[in-house]
Formats: C-alpha cells, structure tokens, sequence
C-alpha cells in the first residue's frame, strides 16, 4: 500500500518535471521569437500600443535589461516566467497573467465540454458503426466523418449560428450569457448552457468524427478476439458482450488518440472563440492580434501549453480507470 | 506504374476526389482568363444577393465579387498547401531518416524534440509565429511547415527502422555503399509510399490551417485568400449568408477532394495496411 502510494508521487513527480521542462523550453522559444522579429525587441514586447510611450519604452528596457548580454536577457526573462510574471499589457493597462486568469475558466469550460462531446459522441457514433459494420448505419457515419475532415471548424460554426440562431432562432450565437437580465440560479445556468452549447459542439465536431473513425475499426478489431468469441459460445447476449467484453478494450485506442489531440483541440478554441465572442483566451489572443499586444500573445501560448499537458494527465487518468492493470499516473 | 496507375483508376472515391482536384486547379489556373479584373475591385453594389444582376455568387460589403474572390483564392489556398507541405517534408524526412538511421541517443533525443513539437499547441503557435514576424505568405508558410513536420518525422522514423535492418540494405551496406548512398538509394525509395500519402494529407491540413490564419486576419494582406472572405464576412452573417458561405464551401470540396485521393492512393500504395 505504501509503496503504491510512493510510486504514485513518483509518477506525479514526473509529470511536474516534464511540465517544467516544457515550460521552460517554451520560454525559451518565445524569447527567441521577439528576438527574431524586426525591429526593437522592446517594441515587439510593449505591443504597438505601447511604440509611441518613450516612458514605457525604457520601463519595458530596464526591466528586462534589454542592454545587457543575451545569456543574462535571457537569464531575466525566465526569471520572471518562473515568478509567473508574464508582463504587462500597455492595452490592457495590467498585468498579462491577470488578464489571462480572468478569461481562464471560459477556456477550461470550453474546451472540457468540448472534450467530453467529442469522447462519449465519438464513443457511441463509432461502437453503433462498428457493430453494424458494412450496414447503411456505418456508411453514413463514415460519410459524416469525411465531410467532417474536410470542414473548416470556423466555418462550420457560422454555420451552425445561421441555422440554429438565425433560422430556428434556438440557441444564441454569441457570448457567454444573456447580459442585462437578473435571472434565478436554475435559469442562469441554464442560460449559460444555451450559450455552451453551439460552440462546444463546433469544436468538439471533427474530434467526434476522429474518434468515431477509430472506435469503429477497434469495434471491429475487438470482435475478432478470442475472448470475444469465448462469451459468444458460453450464449452471452448480445449487448452484454458489448458492454462487459469490447466496451473497455475498444476503448483504450481512442482515449490514447484523445492525449494526442489534446494540443489541436486547445488551438482550435482560439477559432471558435472567435467566431462565438465566447470570453476566454482565445478571444483574448484574436483582440491582442488585432492591437499587435504580444506579450499577451506569449503568454496565452505558454499557458494554453500547460493547459495541453493537463489534458494528457487527464487522458491518461481515464486510461487508468478503464484498464486498471496500469498503475502509473 | 503502370498498375498502380490502373487500380487508382479503379478507385471510386479516389477518383472522385481527382475530378474535384483537377477542377480546383483547373479554376486556379484560368481564374486571370474568367475573372480578370482584380478580384478587390468593387464591381457591383454592395450586398447583391446571387445570381442578381450578373453576380453569380453575390457580391460582398464593398461590391467585390464573391465568385471572383473564391477564383483567385484558390490560387493562394492551393500554392501555400502544396510549398509548406514540401517544406514540412523536406524537414520531417530529413529528422526522420536520421532518427531512424542512427538510432541510439541521437535518434530518441530527435524524436524527444518532435515529440514536444506535437505537445504545443499548434495553432497558436502558428497565430504567434504569423504575428510577431509579420503575416505574409512567407511567414505563413513557415509557420504551418513547423507545425506539419512532425507527423512526417515519426513516419519516416518508423519506415527507416523497419527497413535498415532488411536484407537487401545490409546486402549493399556490405558491399561498401555510404550511409548516404544507403540512406538516399536503397532505403528511401522504399518508405517512399507512405510518405506520399502524408504529404497528400498534409496538404490538406495546411489549406485548413491556411483559411484559419486568414480567417483570423493573419493571411498575406495582399492576397485575396478563402479564409480572409469568411473572416470579413463574420459580422454580416444575417444580412448576407452568402459572403461567408460560398467561400468555406470552396475550402470544404478542395479539402474534400485532396483527402479522398489520400486515401486512394494509401489504398493503391499501402493494400496491405491500407485502412480497416
């Protein structure tokens, strides 16, 4: 029990390292990037808002001792990534780690919603198909995930708001809730789900379509398996083998497929924020490219990367819940 | 060749999505002759719905026409799938095959690196890239290449480590060939299929990535592009549906088109581990 316990915190340890690591390197990167661009790196960083405020200028010089060596800038700068100070927007007028706490529990809500859809969407679509392989059923979700791949998620999504919005008038197109209106708890969240939904669903889409796709071929694959054909000679029904026998291992692929797709599902949010004005960071990165504001664009980037590893240690929970022969966190 | 050739033509989807691709470029290259004036030129009134007044695909908010703009987008979809995707290729062979070659440390520190560049998310590290260097179709390349090559690399990587301990390699290995040689005459040529059909797909993912960039206002400023018409579009959605409708159908069949000669040709190459 101890031991497990310790091997548990080992795991743990591990998975912090490697988040520092990638942390660290992703610094790094960004501290290459403004050096890359043309022109002054205090300007980059101050954002052209900031090009014209000579005060500001030298503030943003000093600060990170932009006269020094490069060795010792660079020393500086991931100095104060450590510190999770991730500077200051001039724009905005505080602080890029405040401004990006505050729009990180509409990102977190989104994407985890979006995650979900896709996993339990993608999980039922892709067992039906697999089932009935080679019926009318599977050529049609096999159909769908085609067009599916093909289908530029923001444009889907604008297409989603001119139907359910526009035409049907059933869903709101954009925002996070209806603004100006006192309502009761019940029928705030329920307002708030409204909103959820069109654009969880745009995002989750094409993750569905994927995991449909391979749930299916596992279906299939798991069929074939001794085990499977064992509870099929001892007269077990139908169902029972889908739900006792196949579900799990069928399963295992496509929770590997979803930690790998962690990073584009986070990347896509960026779009679908800005197609929906849903609050969250990615509205926050299109309004900082809109006013050239990089350091808030430096610092989404560093945290939507950590969020991605969040998303693979969450991936690799579900992993250890549906087969608990593996321990490690 | 020449079977490979016959049994794509045998390809019903494959050949489907050929029709559609020649199409595309067919429009591509004949966008100057159909549609020659400059596609930012305002040539009707404001919001003319299609097929109304000789705008076949309407006209936006400035009178530009819509079908003109999709013509001469293709061009720039097509051009930067296909240069980013050679690129992207040139960049994951290249630390694949030395990954896969080598082997030992060097090979697992290389697939360690493009491991981390799959972690990153990779469409805002394309949005960071774009705007801090500036959008143009240079940048744009750039930053889409970055985030396709590591796909390829893995690939490669399995190919070469599958193939380098093949008879027909050690063969020539002993009779003196250079790694070089080796790697470039006997071993290539041979991953060379599976290659292929990524660089197809990652074709259209890059017209994807492309349409999203330009859709977010980071495309090439001068260039009429899919993704820059939806983008703009955006706000009038209710007024006009056809702005922004007609372009992303335009983004939907080339990608369409381009995934299904994908998967004919991994078909044809790949029969054995072609999909299930």
């Amino acid at each position: 029990m101890n031991l497990q316990w310790l091997q548990g915190l080992g795991a743990l340890g591990v998975r912090l390292a490697k988040m520092v690591a990638v942390v660290l390197l992703i610094a790094i990167f960004n501290f290459m990037l403004v050096r890359a661009a043309p022109g002054d790196p205090a300007l980059v960083m101050a954002g052209q808002s900031g090009a014209t405020d000579e005060a500001f200028l030298k503030r943003v010089r000093a600060e990170y001792g932009l006269d020094q060596p490069m060795p010792t800038q660079l020393a500086t700068y991931l100095g104060k990534v450590v510190r999770l100070d991730l500077g200051y927007s001039h724009r905005q007028q505080r602080t890029v780690l405040s401004a990006i706490l505050e729009r990180l529990p509409a990102t977190l809500l989104l994407t985890l919603s979006a995650f979900a859809i896709s996993l339990v969407g993608g999980v039922v679509l892709g067992s039906l198909a697999g089932v009935r392989a080679g019926k009318l059923s599977d050529t049609l979700i096999s159909l769908l995930a085609l067009v599916i791949y093909a289908t530029p998620v923001f444009w889907l999504g604008l297409m989603l708001v001119l139907l359910f919005s526009v035409q049907l008038g059933w869903l709101p197109a954009f925002g996070y809730e209806t603004i100006g209106v006192t309502m009761s708890t019940w029928a705030g969240i329920v307002d708030k789900l409204k909103h959820l939904a069109l654009p969880a669903f745009t995002l989750g889409m094409l993750y569905l379509a994927i995991y449909a796709r391979l749930m299916r071929s596992s279906i299939i694959e798991v069929s074939h398996q001794d085990y499977v054909k064992t509870a099929r000679a001892k007269g077990a029904s139908d169902s029972r083998i889908l739900w006792r026998h196949m579900l799990r291992n069928a399963l295992l692929p496509v929770v590997t497929m979803a930690g790998v797709q962690a990073g584009t599902l986070i990347g896509g949010s960026v779009v679908i924020e800005t197609v929906f004005a849903w609050p969250g960071l990615g509205r926050l990165t299109y309004d900082a490219v809109l006013q050239r504001d990089y350091q808030v664009m430096l610092g989404v980037f560093l945290v939507l990367s950590v969020l991605v590893i969040f998303f693979n240690w969450l991936t690799d929970l579900l992993y250890r819940v549906i087969d608990p022969r593996i321990k490690a966190a | 060749m020449k079977a490979i050739v016959q049994s794509f033509l045998r390809h019903p989807s494959g050949m489907l999505g050929l029709v559609i691709l020649l199409a595309v470029i067919a429009l591509a290259l004949t966008a100057p002759i159909f549609f020659p004036g400059d596609p930012w030129d305002t040539v009707a009134a404001p919001f003319t719905p299609p097929q109304t007044d000789g705008m076949l695909l309407g006209s936006d908010s400035l009178g530009r026409d819509i079908a003109s703009g999709i013509a001469h987008g293709t061009r720039v979809s097509l051009m930067i799938g296909v240069i980013s995707t050679f690129v992207a290729l040139v960049i994951g062979v290249v630390v694949g095959a030395l990954s896969g070659y080598v082997g030992g440390r060097v090979g697992e520190w290389l697939m360690r690196f493009t491991e981390l560049f799959q972690t990153i998310p990779a469409f805002m590290l394309c949005i960071l890239l774009v705007a801090i260097l500036e959008p143009s179709i240079r940048t744009v390349v750039i930053a889409i290449a970055l985030v396709s090559w590591p796909q390829v690399a893995r690939l490669t990587r399995g190919e070469f480590l599958a193939l380098k301990e093949r008879e027909f390699v050690q063969a020539a290995r002993c009779q003196g060939e250079s790694p070089l040689s080796l790697i470039v005459r006997y071993i290539l040529p041979n991953a060379l299929s599976p290659i292929i059909v990524a660089g197809s797909l990652a074709v259209a993912s890059a017209i994807l990535i492309e349409s999203a960039l330009s859709f977010m206002g980071l495309g090439d400023p001068n260039l009429m592009s899919w993704g820059f018409m939806i983008g703009s579009a955006r706000t009038m959605l209710r007024q006009a549906w056809w702005m922004s409708f007609f372009p992303g159908l335009a983004i939907l069949l080339t990608v369409l088109a381009i995934n299904l000669v994908g998967e004919g040709l991994n078909d044809v190459l790949n029969p054995r581990i072609s999909r299930q």
